[in-house]
């Protein structure tokens, strides 16, 4: 398909109570590369096989979380476009000039129904692979470390009212949705995309609004999944659950924690989604396998516990 | 930084009536894990979700960085900490009051479909 307009999401700004030990963690484990700090203290983090300048940014402060998720959209002239969408379809939005992320320019930020920021933007700085552009290797031992994640990938946040941020993504920025989680009449959990992924962004309906549930990362097999988890245990880094698989997005996947409490995905594997694909409904009563196959059982923890 | 942790403490959650062993260098919630003990909930271990929520009534805890989302600081000066970023100094008895608050989940698992 023609992917145009909102491209993909680009990066996400994750807050930690202690900015060292967060940095063992998302880069000697998870594999991520430090690429730039600023004078805030905010650190500027990127996977292997990401050609912009960075994806991740931690900024430490007094309660973990999400301060915001952006897109990259394809254009200036796109970026106006989606700003004057998004006001009309009612939401407040905000220019930040560019630099005021290190290598990213202007930025459009929204708010949105679940209480959660985004923002888009059209320019970051070109930083490339290890491998560059003309005769590549495949991957580079020097750059694929600890789990070698491929690339930031999705988030899943929590908030009230889901139906009204999914219109939203929908009606501003072309969003579709890819699968959703019914309770009768009642949408309990979205799954949108911009791209043909079967998700860029994940929701679900919880009492309180801006919560973080996870960031997730792309690896390149089901292998690199248990090899992931070897990491985890050998660094007893907290975990949540797996390796198992997804129903809802067919993801191959595992869940632990930051040293904060944010908890991190790293997954392979869903399907390519067209537009002209109609939505994958899930039932309440299905939904132990829906969120974890092989158990059936929903897991507590992975329900309730955000920050 | 991580302690040796030799000596360990009694932790008695009241709730329960239950205690357990706990080194003077683990948590008191990963002192629990530890064990395969239960009582506590257990979240992301890392000080930020909250549902580790105890209130220490009796000895002493030397507590790391704590989501202010969930305990500020006149809790922390009234003991109310999250368990898996303290770690006893004393004989500990603590009450339980953080919780898996289940959000649509419950309806979910209680009624099924409509
Ligand atoms: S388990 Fe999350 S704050 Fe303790
Ligand atoms: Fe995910």
């Amino acid at each position: 398909m023609a992917m145009t307009g909102v491209m993909r999401p680009g990066h996400v700004c994750i807050r930690v109570l202690d900015m060292e030990e967060s940095l063992v963690h998302y880069k000697d484990r998870l594999g991520l590369q430090e690429v730039d700090r600023d004078d805030s203290g905010r650190v500027y983090l990127k996977a292997w096989d990401e050609r912009d300048w960075f994806s991740v940014v931690l900024r430490e402060a007094d309660a973990p979380g999400m301060d915001f998720m952006g897109f990259k959209v394809d254009g200036t002239a796109a970026l106006d476009t989606f700003e004057q969408r998004l006001k009309d379809a009612g939401a407040t939005t905000e220019r930040i000039p560019a630099g005021e992320l290190n290598h990213c320019g202007e930025r459009v930020r929204f708010d949105s129904p679940t209480g959660h920021l985004f923002e888009l933007y059209a320019d970051k700085d070109y930083m490339g692979t290890m491998m560059g552009l003309v005769n590549p290797d495949p991957w580079h031992e020097e750059c694929c470390t600890g789990m070698a994640v491929q690339r930031f990938d999705h988030c899943l946040l929590y908030g009230s009212d889901i139906d009204g941020t999914v219109k939203l993504f929908e009606d501003a920025l072309d969003f579709r949705l890819t699968e959703q989680v019914m309770d009768g009449e009642l949408r309990v959990a979205a799954f949108i995309t911009c791209s043909n992924k079967a998700h860029d962004l994940a929701l679900v309906r919880h009492a309180e609004d801006g919560k973080f549930h996870h960031a997730s990362f792309l690896l390149g097999s089901w292998e690199e999944v248990l090899r992931a988890a070897d990491i985890i245990g050998r660094f007893k880094i907290s975990i949540d659950i797996g390796p198992t698989r997804h129903g809802i997005t067919r993801g191959r996947t595992i869940y632990f924690f930051d040293p904060s409490g944010n908890r991190n995905e790293v997954f392979h594997g869903d399907y390519s989604f067209y537009p002209d694909y109609e939505p994958i409904t899930w039932t309440a009563e299905e939904l132990g396998g829906a969120i974890f196959y092989h158990d059936q059982v929903l897991n507590e923890r992975f329900l309730t516990v955000v920050t | 930084m991580e302690r040796a942790g030799d000596e360990t403490f009694e932790v008695f959650i009241t709730d329960t009536g239950e205690s357990f062993r706990c080194g003077a260098g683990q948590t008191l919630l990963g002192g629990m894990e530890r064990l395969g003990r239960k009582g506590i909930p257990v979240g992301c271990r890392g000080g930020g979700c909250g549902v580790c929520k105890v209130h220490v009534t009796a000895g002493e805890v030397r507590c790391r960085k704590m989501s202010r989302a969930h305990v500020s600081a006149e809790d922390e000066a009234r003991g109310i900490v999250l368990a898996c970023r303290c770690r006893p100094a004393s004989d500990i008895r603590l009450a339980v009051i953080g919780s898996m608050d289940k959000a649509f989940l419950k309806h979910a698992q209680a009624g099924g479909a409509r």
